[in-house]
């Protein structure tokens, strides 16, 4: 059925046509239309409903996201309003010693609070920009944002229920759900061992605000390093079970090639063919100059922007401008965390007219670095490659 | 309560307070505009009852006739849509004829 939501939803996209979209010049992927959601500026609208809307480039400049910049992935489109008062969040399942149910005031009064800036970027991010094109929803490079989550540590309020020895996953689900009773609701699983890391947490505050409704309210999963599936909204049931979760969201969606990419590996999830997505492979954003700016000669220019990896932290930011020959490190700015995106800058020659084509590749402290080529998955996950941007001084 | 009819005809209904209003433009709301052709309004009437129809002209050039069988075989059985064989048939045609390789 319908929640009161959904009908405001629908309300709001037929009465925001002329304000809600219009056209952005420089868009990401082809044609991009913004759209308006409630509570939240004009975004990229790649799917009104479920609502997946994806930040501008723009609003990716700051250091932290703005809550009402923030992206927005759903799956399914029944989406309520969860009352923050009435919320209770259970933990149990067969391999949990002493089960436990708790309302917000209760989460927060009764565990440590946690501070921890992290990128969530969603699995398909750049799925749009994926050569071949893959299906999905076509992403540009704003399914992606950073954040100051504020928190409870997930591993202090298992260890509170009490880890059977047998336990091997950690199984959520939040409040949102299917349109029909037979469509798989959207429930994901973690590894024992990276739920009761001590990054992983339970938040109820983004950038020092409560979560905003479309971000998960009132209590979300924050998974600091792995990819955006796993940052489970509107919490309602954690499980520890002591099997591998069957669910459609695992064992078919949101899966690679086994073997295929570098990271943390899931192996209770994994076969011999595909293994689940995991953790964030280093990158790099551009975001100025944009595609097809023209810069003044003589005129101070700088390419700036943004890199990030799964949690190693940035080592360094090269940039080329002389169709990758040769590279130059640029300036990293203030580090937020290791979990944080990191800005870089460097100042670009302008004193030549021509053409100019800008390349940035990151490195990871743990020595990755961005490659020249795609890795294609049929999923479209993990573009990562080295971006160019190519602007004129003229 | 939560039956595929009722879907259906929520889902109905949702499409015609957003036709009534005059939403033509992609993305402006509820319904995107898809192109003229048999079965346009079946492929409507059945994929909107868990999502925009957006998602068809945006995954267009990642799709081909065999694409589009594998989404529809996707919804029917992971998914549940209720959509009939010969629904299916018609669907399918209308996607490769309009959205196959296309925008």
């Amino acid at each position: 059925m319908l929640t009161r939501r959904a009908l405001m939803l629908t309300a709001a996209g037929a009465w925001l046509p002329a304000a809600g979209a219009r056209a952005l010049a420089a868009g990401d992927v082809d044609a991009v239309t913004l759209g308006t959601l409630p509570g939240k500026r004009p975004l990229i609208q790649r799917a009104f409903r479920p609502p997946n809307f994806e930040t501008p480039l723009a609003d990716l400049a700051a250091p932290f996201t703005a809550n009402d910049a923030f992206f927005v992935r759903y799956h399914l489109a029944v989406i309520p309003d969860v009352d923050p008062e009435s919320w209770r969040l259970n933990i149990g399942g067969p391999s949990a010693r002493h089960p436990l149910s708790v309302s917000l005031a209760e989460l927060k009064r009764g565990f440590a609070h946690v501070q921890l800036a992290a990128l969530n970027q969603c699995s398909g991010n750049r799925r749009g920009l994926f050569s071949p094109r893959v299906p999905g929803v076509q992403w540009g490079s704003g399914a992606m944002g950073n954040a100051l989550w504020t928190g409870v540590r997930l591993r202090d309020v298992l260890q509170r229920v009490g880890v059977a020895g047998d336990a091997l996953e950690v199984v959520f689900s939040g409040a949102d759900s299917a349109v029909l009773p037979q469509t798989p609701n959207f429930v994901k699983s973690l590894p024992l061992e990276r739920a009761l890391d001590a990054s992983t947490l339970l938040a109820f505050a983004m950038n020092g605000e409560p979560l905003p409704h479309w971000n998960g309210a009132p209590v979300r999963l924050v998974v600091p390093g792995w990819t955006g599936t796993y940052w489970m909204k509107h919490l309602t049931e954690i499980r520890i079970t002591p099997t591998a979760f069957d669910g459609f969201w695992m064992k078919s969606a949101y899966r690679v090639p086994t073997g295929a990419f570098p990271g943390a590996r899931f192996a209770s999830q994994e076969t011999p063919e595909t293994t689940p997505i995991t953790e964030i492979l280093v990158n790099s954003l551009i975001i100025a100059p944009r595609e097809g700016e023209r810069l003044r000669p003589g005129r101070p220019a700088a390419v700036v922007g943004k890199a990030w990896d799964g949690g190693a932290g940035i080592a360094a930011v090269e940039v080329s401008t002389d169709g990758r020959r040769s590279w130059r490190p640029a300036v990293l700015g203030t580090d937020l965390g290791r979990y944080a995106w990191r800005e870089f800058r460097l100042p670009l020659d302008t004193s030549r007219p021509g053409a100019l084509a800008i390349a940035v590749r990151a490195r990871s402290r743990n020595g990755a670095v961005q490659p020249d080529a795609l890795t294609f998955n049929p999923s479209g996950y993990h573009d990562n490659i080295v971006q160019t941007v190519s602007v004129e001084v003229a | 309560m939560r039956s595929a009819r009722r879907g259906r005809l929520l889902a109905n209904a949702v499409l015609a307070v957003a036709l009534c209003r005059g939403v033509p433009a992609a993305g402006a709301g509820e319904v995107t505009e898809l192109r003229d052709g048999a079965a346009r309004d079946l492929t409507i009437g059945r994929c909107v009852i868990c999502h925009s129809v957006e998602y068809i002209p945006s995954n267009a050039p990642a799709m081909n006739r065999a694409g589009w069988q594998k989404t529809i075989q996707k919804m029917r059985e992971r998914f549940g849509a209720p959509i009939t064989d010969a629904e299916a048939q018609q669907i399918l045609d209308y996607l490769d004829a309009n959205y196959s390789g296309k925008s």
